[in-house]
């Protein structure tokens, strides 16, 4: 029964969440394009919005990022540059417990503003309520996996992690195997996780892929749209 | 096809070109999000129309429709083109007016008929087993029943009903009422008709064919300003405002015009680049003030002070020492200045008494006609004494005489003589008594330490008058005199210098309303500069800000003083504008027979209802202003006692004042008791009342059978806006739980001795709950609605076709219907014509075809209003016998047809073709518009007392009523109304129309575009491409005389009660003691200071006019509530920070608010906007339980005699014209922060559950 929980949790639940992700955000983007947005709440308080926001945005950031490279970059690719396996997880440890200190402080502000100002709160939807606190929760669980990790500073536990990423990824039916011993607050992690990917197109959270980079390179000042293509 | 996919084109080129050198780039992204922006702004139709009941605007909308639903509005800008030296109307509209659109499917729209529930649970039962009236009958004669519901009114148990049974139950009601105790106990209260008149006229005409009172608005608002019909005879007519930009000088005077009339704000900017220099006088930092070029800041309620020593400055200057031309000539021929008073003596000193009239010569100077009504002034060239053309006796009874010409009534070109000042003119120098009142005590206002009665030397002439000699003196003489100037004749109280603390020097008028004597001296030197040079182009703006004053008279006699000294009256750019409430009726003479039925019977019933509310919410009995207050110690022998409301009883029985309801007895059964005893009507009535068989209602107006019974409100906020004494309403009109805190005179007189009225039939139990049945049409749940006991739902300005017009601009315009009326609405026009066929149906139970005895007061502008001469007499008291229409109201016989009430209610009735139409005392035959009705609207076809005549069908049907009949509108009836005009005046007018002729205003053509009314003598202005509208235009360019005695701009007041109350020439005069504050102050403390306050109730700048304050968009730009208005200093001592909740409260009740402290306002005052809505956001009361309050609820109307005045020419009585005013702002209240802030959100104490529970079985 147990491993038919691991199985269904972790090699199963992923490939839902994924596809609901995927699936869901294009259908969104395509259907409903007006709710595509952040729905930033600044025109109603200010207060504890810059700092939550800020420290927040930050922290996240470079955790998520710091998942995204360190679970699905090859291993052998750490190998080759010659970072070792040890180096690699008290990296994760310090740069990972630093911003997502940032982070939960971030959320906690965002969380406490959103549920307790009154404002705010009446023109909160279920779904913004929601995700600040599955948010705040899942800062919380993947703060509470650092005392673990300094337990085997070695790096193997973070390795089987890697593996069973990459395994989603490349469809190694196995790869739910490989957490199976893992520490249940880190199974807890990872299922909190998988399920922010599912509600992630029916929130706000949508805002992620539409950050305006281009920005940074688009040329000129002056942007002029010819007339022929919006005829069409 | 998909957002997505048609995004991911990473492959294709993005840029089609750079330009500005690779600044800017041109790309072939998609564009079809665009289209969304796109539709956002597409709409199917676009409609025009305005906004309909109290705004003067009347600005052309564009209404957008999208999908049968109205979306938004926007400025039309396609009025026609002004001249070219002259700028455009256009945009015209406000941040009010565009958020209208926001009502139509809120929250607050009245969807449904609702009923109070218990109301229509009792009438069900009733009804199942009884016939209407019977069923109605059987409710309101139980006293327990009738309270089930009475009691309940503003406590919710509101419950949907079928337009079928509310109309059924009102036509009951109405019928039972009118069978019981009269028709005219049913009462209808809608004001400002101008606004969108078909509306207006469709509740009137219903009440009208009832037998039912309409009831005036004007000046219960107290938007009418009396000093008008006492100077000019004219209820109120002033420039348009494209008129500001042919000014050269402009006051703007307790009038806040960027705010208030934010549409024409922009001719007071355009002007001010032309050059004009403008003068704003306004307590507190108004938006006006930032206009001003010298901002004036006297303290409220003082400003005939300033007025009078601007005066002072202007005669010293521009009249004594040295005479202007411009200024002589006019006051020569334009003003009574010439005219003769006679002196009589009183404690060893003169005092004016009453103009000179031909019958008091010998001979009466071969003047048979109206010798007692010709006023009389010395000739320069002959030396003689003569009866100048154009006074009020050569109006009636003669043709061919009543106008300016400067001739004699032989047609002898004379020059009269202004002033009696040279030696060879005059026979002696007397002192003349003239009474000074600002030395009187009052709390909060400063006053100066001369005596009672001022002694100045006049100089008089002897004459041998038929009771022997007298002393004669000019108008122009006293004027002066009043005014304090020193002109050689020694004596004391007059000045030489400015510097003198005499009143009415500058000096004087800086210690009362701390203005600086050199600002004022500035300010009338270069208003009056100004006028000299320019012949008269000097205007003043004028507002609530004076007229709202007890003593508004003098403020505004003061300021029309200076306008006529300077010759401004009745030229381009110069003059008087009032602008408050005062939306001009253009078409009235077309409207008058659709609103009151005039075309099946004359006259209808109406009543001014600031004495009728005075009377029937029993303000009355808490009256605390003596009149020995505000009696003049110079005023003539006569028993001057009694309460005001004794004052108003005896007006309303001499018939100066109309009466509502009439007689105690149902008029009903007056006839058939006349009939019975084979008598004429009139003289039964007359022999009867003078027996004292027959009473009038006035006399006992807390007697159950003088009760108003049903009351219809619609186009109005009567009980959340403009009922002054709100608390006293709650109380005694509707029975239910009220705010009074004071006691009446009856629990006063037994602790403190106050003294009762005399005439007015004191009820030791006061009632409560007169109204059995109170009606309101509205279409936001308003506090009105929320008080009544049936609320139907109608159309929004954007769903009915109406008319509007303004007197802000010269055209006509249309309410359109963009949409229907939503869920269950119904127009008007619609509603009332529902109610109207129902009670058809009803009424045959108790009425059939009635006559209906009706009695009329002494009206204006007819043969009547020249009654009572010389003195006042009482036939009550015997002092002389009662004659209707001269000495007691005129008696008048109708029929009512009761079953066919309807069908007259659709139909043009007999009586255009019979007695014609007319309006201002000219009459013209009206056949060939009756036929063109006939052809434009068709004729009813069915059997019946109306087939063959004109259809009124629809609003649209009523609409082409107005525009065919009236003058205004059609160019034919224009100039047969100046033809008719020109027999009176013995001169050709007809060249102000003719021009005009064929010119037929259709409804659909204004739809299409406003047009511009055509020129007719219901005006005092003209409509021409080469002038703007200017009021009294052609009184001085025509030659036609004000409609007042002399005939001339009257500045001297000569009638009985006007001396007797000091006013036939103008003072100041400090606001009156309402004695509110004291009686409670240390009744109920919650531990914070108090402090006492000036309660000011100015017109505001998120609601009111085109929108109401509960409109959430306007409600989100000013603190979603209540709020008062107080200094930063008053704030201070009462601990008060911005926003804190405060109370108010005095004897009259209390209202709760929000604070907002401003360094705008003056120290001592305290304003409220007025019309916040109760039901937005308002906390309960610490001091009286209830919920909140409105800004009435802490003031009580206070009556004036000298408003009640008859039967004298000028001040006769006119609807809307003249009489009472219902004043507030002499109010003080105590001002303190909340304690606790409760929001009464629990169920209400027992007894006082809501009807949600039974609701439920």
């Amino acid at each position: 029964m147990a491993s038919f929980l691991n199985t269904l949790i972790f090699g199963i639940y992923p490939y839902i969440a994924l596809a609901v992700l995927a699936l869901g955000s294009i259908i969104r983007y395509d259907r409903e394009p007006y709710t595509w947005r952040s729905g930033s709440s600044q025109l109603l308080r200010r207060r504890q919005l810059v700092m939550g926001s800020v420290l927040f945005h930050v922290g996240v950031l470079i955790v998520f990022f710091g998942h995204l490279v360190g679970l699905l970059t090859p291993i052998q690719l750490f190998d080759l540059v010659g970072i070792s396996h040890g180096f690699k997880q008290i990296m994760a440890i310090v740069v990972g417990g630093v911003a997502g200190g940032f982070a939960i402080i971030g959320a906690t502000m965002l969380a406490h503003r959103r549920l307790f100002d009154p404002r705010i709160r009446a023109t909160s939807s279920f779904g913004d309520n929601a995700i600040i606190v599955l948010l705040w929760l899942q800062l919380a669980l993947g703060l509470a996996t650092i005392p673990l990790s300094l337990g085997h500073l070695d790096g193997n536990e973070m390795v089987t992690f890697m593996s069973w990423a990459q395994g989603i990824f490349t469809f190694d039916f196995a790869a739910s195997s490989y957490i199976a011993g893992a520490h249940p607050i880190f199974k807890a992690h990872l299922f909190l996780g998988l399920t922010i990917f599912l509600v992630f197109p029916f929130t706000r959270l949508v805002h992620m892929l539409s950050v305006p980079l281009r920005y940074f390179w688009r040329p000129g000042y002056q942007i002029v749209r010819s007339k022929r293509a919006a005829a069409e | 096809m998909s957002q997505l996919l048609d995004r991911l084109n990473f492959f294709s080129s993005k840029s089609q070109g750079e330009f500005a050198d690779g600044h800017g780039v041109t790309t072939g992204e998609d564009r079809s999000w665009e289209e969304s922006y796109r539709k956002r702004w597409q709409h199917d139709k676009i409609v025009r129309s305005t906004h309909g009941a109290n705004c003067t605007g009347s600005c052309s909308w564009k209404i957008y429709v999208k999908g049968g639903i109205v979306t938004w509005e926007t400025q039309q800008t396609d009025y026609p083109r002004t001249r070219p030296d002259l700028p455009n109307h256009e945009p015209r509209g406000c941040s009010r007016g565009a958020s209208y659109s926001w009502y139509l499917y809120s929250g607050n729209r009245v969807k449904y008929p609702l009923v109070r529930g218990r109301l229509l649970k009792l009438w069900r039962e009733a009804r199942a087993v009884r016939t209407p009236v019977a069923a109605w009958a059987s409710i309101v004669e139980d006293p327990k029943k009738r309270a089930a519901y009475t009691k309940k009114r503003g406590l919710g148990g509101f419950v949907r009903a079928k337009w079928e049974e509310v109309n059924e139950i009102i036509a009951a009601a109405n019928a039972y009422t009118a069978k019981t105790y009269g028709p005219d106990r049913v009462i209808g209260f809608s004001p400002i008709p101008a606004m969108s008149m078909v509306s207006y006229a469709a509740g009137s005409r219903y009440l009208s064919l009832l037998g039912g009172v309409c009831m005036s608005f004007y000046d219960w608002y107290c938007d009418l300003p009396p000093a008008s019909p006492q100077t000019w005879g004219e209820q109120t007519d002033v420039p348009e405002s494209a008129d500001w930009y042919n000014a050269g000088f402009l006051m703007i005077w307790g009038s806040n015009v960027p705010q208030t009339r934010t549409p024409d704000a922009h001719f007071y900017t355009e002007v001010r680049y032309k050059g004009t220099k403008s003068v704003v006088v306004s307590p507190d930092y108004s938006e006006a003030s930032k206009f001003a070029d010298l901002w004036l800041h006297p303290k409220q309620g003082t400003d005939a002070a300033l007025a009078m020593a601007m005066g002072h400055v202007i005669l010293r200057e521009f009249h004594l020492d040295r005479q202007a031309d411009y200024f002589e000539v006019y006051a020569r021929r334009y003003t009574d200045m010439p005219m003769l008073v006679r002196l009589t003596k009183k404690d060893g000193h003169y005092v004016p008494e009453r103009l000179l009239r031909a019958s008091d010569l010998d001979g009466k100077l071969g003047q048979e006609n109206n010798p007692d009504w010709k006023t009389l002034a010395i000739d320069e060239t002959s030396d003689g004494i003569v009866a100048p053309q154009g006074s009020v006796g050569f109006r009636w009874g003669e043709q061919g005489k009543w106008n300016l010409e400067e001739k004699d009534a032989e047609g002898r070109d004379v020059k009269l003589r202004l002033s009696q000042i040279l030696d060879k003119d005059h026979d002696d120098v007397v002192d003349v008594g003239f009474p000074y009142f600002g030395n009187r005590e009052h709390d909060h206002f400063k006053g100066t330490d001369h005596p009672d009665v001022l002694l100045r030397r006049v100089p008089v002439k002897a004459l041998k008058t038929t009771e022997g000699e007298a002393l004669v003196a000019t108008v122009f003489d006293l004027f002066v005199a009043n005014y304090g100037l020193d002109r050689g004749l020694g004596g004391q109280h007059v000045a030489k210098s400015f510097d003198e603390n005499v009143p009415y020097t500058p000096a004087w008028a800086e210690a009362i309303t701390g203005v600086p004597a050199d600002h004022i001296v500035t300010v009338a030197r270069e208003f009056a500069g100004n006028a000299e040079k320019t012949n008269g182009r000097s205007m003043v703006i004028l507002g609530a800000g004076l007229n709202h004053w007890y003593h508004m008279d003098m403020n505004y006699r003061g300021i029309i003083n200076l306008l006529v000294m300077c010759g401004c009256v009745g030229q381009s750019g110069g003059g008087w504008s009032h602008y408050v409430g005062q939306e001009k009726l253009r078409p009235q003479t077309g409207w008058l027979p659709l609103a009151f039925g005039l075309d099946w019977a004359r006259p209808p019933r109406h009543m001014n209802s600031t004495s009728f509310f005075y009377a029937h919410t029993d303000q009355w009995r808490y009256e605390s202003l003596g009149v020995e207050e505000i009696l003049s110690p110079t005023a003539p022998e006569g028993p001057w006692d009694g309460a005001l409301i004794d004052y108003n009883i005896r007006a309303e029985r001499m018939g100066w004042l109309p009466s509502a309801p009439q007689l105690q007895t149902n008029p009903l059964e007056v006839a058939k008791a006349a009939a019975a005893a084979g008598k004429d009507p009139k003289d039964y009535v007359v022999e009867q009342l003078k027996s004292g068989e027959l009473k009038m209602s006035c006399e006992d107006p807390d007697n159950p059978a003088n009760w108003p019974r049903n009351m219809f409100v619609w186009r109005s906020n009567l009980l959340g806006s403009s009922g002054k004494g709100h608390e006293y309403f709650l109380k005694h009109l509707l029975g239910t739980s009220h705010g009074v805190l004071g006691k009446d005179l009856g629990e006063d007189a037994s602790e403190n001795g106050a003294q009762k009225p005399q005439e007015a039939v004191w009820h030791d139990e006061a009632p409560q709950g007169k109204l059995d049945l109170l009606v309101t049409l509205d279409f936001r749940m308003s506090t009105t609605c929320v008080y009544s006991d049936i609320v139907l739902p109608t159309a929004t300005w954007y769903e009915k076709n109406d008319l509007n017009t303004s007197d802000m601009h010269p055209f006509i315009h249309p309410l359109t219907s963009a949409a229907d009326p939503a869920w269950e609405c119904r127009s008007d026009w619609d509603i009332y014509k529902g109610i109207a066929k129902k009670f058809s149906e009803v009424a045959p139970e108790v009425l059939g075809v009635e006559k209906d005895v009706v009695t009329v007061p002494i009206l204006h502008d007819t043969p009547a209003e020249i009654a009572q001469a010389m003195d006042v007499k009482d036939w009550k008291k015997g002092e002389i016998d009662p004659i209707p229409g001269r000495t007691m109201p005129q008696i008048a016989v109708v029929e009512r047809d009761y079953p066919n009430l309807y069908k007259r209610f659709t139909a043009l009735g007999p009586l255009m073709n019979k007695l014609g139409n007319g309006g201002k005392g000219i009459s013209w035959n009206t056949e060939h518009e009756v036929d063109g009705l006939a052809k434009l609207n068709g004729v009813v076809v069915e059997e019946g007392p109306t087939k063959g005549m004109p259809r009124i069908e629809t609003d649209i049907d009523a609409t082409e009523v107005i525009l065919m009949l009236a003058p205004e509108t059609n160019g034919e009836v224009a100039v047969k109304a100046w033809e008719a005009l020109g027999k009176a005046t013995g001169r050709d007018h007809t060249h102000l129309a003719v021009p005009k002729e064929d010119e037929k205003i259709r409804f659909r053509d204004v739809v299409a575009q406003p047009r511009k009314i055509i020129s007719s003598p219901t005006w005092s202005g003209i409509e021409s491409e080469k002038v703007c509208y200017n009021a009294g235009y052609t009184n001085v360019h025509e030659l036609i005389p004000w409609r007042t005695l002399t005939g001339r701009q009257q500045l001297y007041q000569d009638h009985l009660w006007m001396r007797a109350f000091g006013e036939g020439f103008c003072v100041y005069r400090p606001p009156i003691d309402t004695k509110t504050v004291n009686p409670v102050i240390k009744s109920k403390d919650n531990g914070n200071p108090q402090v006492v306050l000036n309660f000011i109730t100015p017109h505001q700048k998120w609601g009111i006019h085109s929108t109401y304050t509960d409109n959430l968009l306007m409600l989100t730009l000013n603190r979603g509530g209540p709020v008062v208005w107080i200094s930063e200093t008053d704030a201070r001592k009462a601990g008060i920070k911005d926003n804190d909740w405060v109370e108010a409260y005095n004897t009259n009740g209390a209202l709760t608010a929000r604070a907002v402290v401003s360094q705008r306002m003056h120290e001592g005052t305290i304003f409220m906007y007025h019309a916040q809505e109760k039901i937005v956001n308002t906390p309960g009361s610490e001091m009286t339980g209830q919920r909140g309050g409105i800004h009435n609820s802490v003031t009580r109307a206070v009556l004036k005699p000298t408003h009640m005045i008859g039967g004298y020419a000028q001040q006769s009585y006119g609807f809307n014209y003249y009489g009472t005013v219902g004043s507030n702002r002499d109010e003080f209240v105590i001002v303190r922060k909340m304690d606790k802030v409760d929001w009464l959100e629990r169920p209400a104490q027992d007894g006082q559950d809501s009807f949600s529970g039974e609701a439920a079985e």
